[in-house]
C-alpha cells in the first residue's frame, strides 16, 4: 500500500467528478481532497492525497494525465521550521483538524502531517513565520 | 521566619541559597506544605515570553567625520526617532519597513542586531555649522554602536485578557486570528510562572529590582505605562484582569536572540517577543502563599474582541488550567484555546535565572521605589476634545 500526495493542476472547465469517480471506480484508489481551488474560469488547483497499490498508483497517475491535470508528485508541503518557532502556540489556534497541537506536558509545538489539510491558517498566522507552504 | 533581604544575599554570595523555580515551588508547598516551603527557599524564580509591543533600543552611532546631526534616520529601512541629539535614535519594535511593511520591523532589525548581522543605516540632515554633513550612508553592528540599551516603557503584563470574538468574521488582533462565532480564544500569560502574578501587590517587584531582559541582566526602571494596580482581584488578590506592568532597561550588548524574537501578527503589525524573568525573596509566609499559586488558582477574564469598543464585553472568568487544558467554555459553547505567550521559553527563562543565581551568584536588589500600590491610582481614558473646547 502506498499513500501519496498529488498537487494538481488542471485546465478551466475540466470538471473533476468523473476523474475522481474513476479514480475510485477503475484504479481502486481510495482519494481523499485535502485542498481545492477551483474558478470556472481559471486553472485549478488541488491537493489530493491517494491511498492504494502501487501498481494501480502508477496507473491511475498515468490516467489523471491523460486527461489533461498536470501531476506533481512532489506536491505542496507545509514545513516547520523549529529554529525559528518559539512554541507560543498561535498556530494551534487557528489549526482545525488539531494537525498543530502542543503537548500537555511540555506545552511545546508538535505537528502531525497526517492531520493537515493544507488551508495554511498556521502560515498566516504563525508570527515567527516559522511555518511555510513549499512546492 | 522571615528572612531578610540582606541574610538572602548573604546566602547567594556564599553559594548556600536554596532557589526554586516558580512551579518547582509550588510542588514543594503541595508535598511538604507552606510554611516548610518558606523556610526551606530563598528565591523563587519566574520567566515569562510573550508579545510586548512597548519595547525598543536606545542606540548611539558615534560621530562620523564630517559629523551629522540625524533628523531622519532609517535602520534596514525602518524608521528610528531622530528627535534626540545628533547620533542617539530610539528604535522601537512597531515600527514597519517603508519598503516591506509588517513583515520586517524595528524588533525584526534588533533581533538582526543581536544576531551578529550588520544593519544598515541611513540618515540626513538640514546641516549645521557644528554638524555640516547633510546624508550619511553606511552599515553598523551591535559591536559597533557606542551604547544599546533596551528600554521598554511596558513589559510583563500582570494577567491578560482571554479574546474570543463573536462575529460573523475573522478577526485579525494583537492577540492573534480570532474565528468567527466563538471560533477559538486566544490568551497571553505565563500564568503561574508569570513575574507579577507571583507578587500581586508589587511588594518586592519595584523600581530598581535587578532582573532578568531578554537574556540580559537588567532591571525594572519604572513602572510600566498603563501600570494599573487597581482593578479587580480574586481572594488571593491576584489581579483577575491586565493590571500592573514594569518598565524595564538592560544592555542590548548582552541580550541574546534566544530570548528576544522578532514578530509579525497578521493583519495587525510587528511586535517582539520578549523574555522577562524577575527573582522574587520569599521574605516570608505572605509572599510564598502567592508563589505557591498554580495555574488552577489564578484566573483570567475573557473578552469579545469583535465588539469594537475601548470597554468590551467580559464574558466570564477561567482559570489558567483550564485554558492549557486546551478548550473552555464560553456562553455554553466549548471553544478551542490557544496561546500566544510561550510556556516552554518562560520555563527555560526561570531556570536561567535560577542557574545566574546559583553559579554566577546574581545578587537580588530591594526596590529603591515601591511601584504604585494597590488603590492608589487607575488609568485615564484619551478624551476627544476640540480647540474650541479647551
Ligand atoms: S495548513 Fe496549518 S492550519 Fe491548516 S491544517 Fe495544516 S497545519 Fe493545520
Ligand atoms: S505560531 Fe509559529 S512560532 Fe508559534 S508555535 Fe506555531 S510555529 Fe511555532
Amino acid at each position: 500500500m502506498a499513500r501519496k500526495r498529488l498537487d494538481l493542476t488542471f485546465p478551466p472547465q475540466q470538471s473533476l467528478k468523473p476523474v475522481i469517480y474513476h479514480l475510485v471506480k477503475d484504479y481502486d484508489l481510495v482519494p481523499n481532497i485535502l485542498r481545492a481551488q477551483i474558478h470556472p474560469a481559471q486553472e485549478g488547483r488541488m491537493v489530493l492525497e491517494v491511498t492504494g497499490n502501487k501498481e494501480s498508483y502508477a496507473a491511475g497517475v498515468a490516467f489523471l494525465e491523460s486527461q489533461g491535470l498536470t501531476v506533481n508528485e512532489a506536491a505542496s508541503d507545509i514545513v516547520l521550521d523549529s529554529e525559528k518557532c518559539v512554541d507560543c502556540g498561535l498556530c494551534t489556534a487557528v489549526c482545525k483538524p488539531d494537525a498543530l497541537t502542543l503537548d500537555p506536558e511540555a506545552q511545546t509545538l508538535v505537528f502531525d502531517k497526517d492531520k493537515c489539510v493544507y488551508c495554511e491558517a498556521c502560515v498566516i498566522a504563525c508570527p515567527r513565520r516559522a511555518i511555510t507552504l513549499s512546492f | 521566619m522571615a528572612k531578610s533581604w540582606d541574610e538572602i544575599n548573604a546566602r547567594i554570595a556564599s553559594g548556600e541559597a536554596v532557589v526554586f523555580t516558580a512551579e518547582e515551588f509550588a510542588a514543594l508547598a503541595a508535598d511538604e506544605g507552606l510554611s516548610a516551603a518558606a523556610k526551606r527557599v530563598d528565591v523563587v524564580t519566574t520567566g515569562t515570553f510573550g508579545p510586548m509591543c512597548s519595547s525598543g533600543v536606545v542606540l548611539n552611532f558615534g560621530h562620523s567625520d564630517p559629523p551629522i546631526r540625524m533628523a531622519e534616520i532609517a535602520l534596514n529601512d525602518v524608521a528610528a526617532y531622530g528627535g534626540l541629539a545628533a547620533v542617539d535614535t530610539y528604535l522601537g519594535v512597531t515600527e514597519p519597513s517603508r519598503v516591506r511593511g509588517a513583515e520586517y520591523g524595528g524588533a525584526h532589525v534588533i533581533e538582526d542586531l543581536l544576531r551578529g548581522r550588520a544593519v544598515r543605516l541611513r540618515a540626513s540632515s538640514p546641516g549645521t555649522d557644528c554638524y555640516p554633513r547633510t546624508e550619511i550612508d553606511t552599515w553598523v553592528t551591535l559591536d559597533d554602536l557606542n551604547q544599546a540599551y533596551f528600554f521598554n516603557p511596558r513589559n510583563a503584563y500582570q494577567n491578560y485578557a482571554v479574546a474570543v470574538n463573536s462575529t460573523d468574521r475573522a478577526l485579525y488582533t494583537y492577540l492573534g486570528t480570532l474565528l468567527p462565532r466563538l471560533g477559538n480564544a486566544t490568551y497571553c500569560s505565563a500564568g503561574a510562572l508569570s513575574p507579577l502574578l507571583n507578587d500581586p501587590t508589587y511588594r518586592t517587584i519595584g523600581v530598581g529590582s535587578r532582573i532578568f531582559v531578554a537574556g540580559a541582566p537588567g532591571y525594572v526602571a519604572w513602572e510600566g505605562t498603563q501600570h494599573n494596580p487597581h482593578t479587580d482581584r480574586d481572594a488571593n488578590g491576584v489581579p483577575v484582569r491586565p493590571a500592573g506592568t514594569l518598565a524595564v532597561i538592560a544592555d542590548l550588548k548582552q541580550a541574546s536572540p534566544d530570548f528576544f524574537s522578532a514578530a509579525t501578527i497578521a493583519g495587525y503589525g510587528t511586535s517582539a517577543f520578549v523574555g522577562i524573568g524577575v527573582p522574587i525573596p520569599v521574605l516570608d509566609e505572605d509572599i510564598a502563599a502567592t508563589l505557591a499559586l498554580t495555574d488552577a488558582d489564578l484566573t483570567a477574564t475573557i473578552y469579545d474582541y469583535g465588539v469594537q469598543h475601548r470597554s468590551r464585553p467580559a464574558l466570564g472568568t477561567v482559570t489558567f488550567e483550564q485554558l492549557r487544558s486546551g478548550e473552555i467554555e464560553v456562553s455554553g459553547k466549548k471553544v478551542p484555546t490557544g496561546p500566544i505567550s510561550s510556556l516552554p521559553k518562560a520555563r527555560a527563562i526561570a531556570a536561567e535565572l535560577k542557574r545566574w543565581i546559583l553559579e554566577e551568584r546574581f545578587a537580588i536588589t530591594q526596590p529603591l521605589q515601591l511601584l504604585p500600590q494597590v488603590g492608589s491610582q487607575s488609568q485615564k481614558p484619551l478624551q476627544i476634545k476640540t480647540g474650541e473646547a479647551i
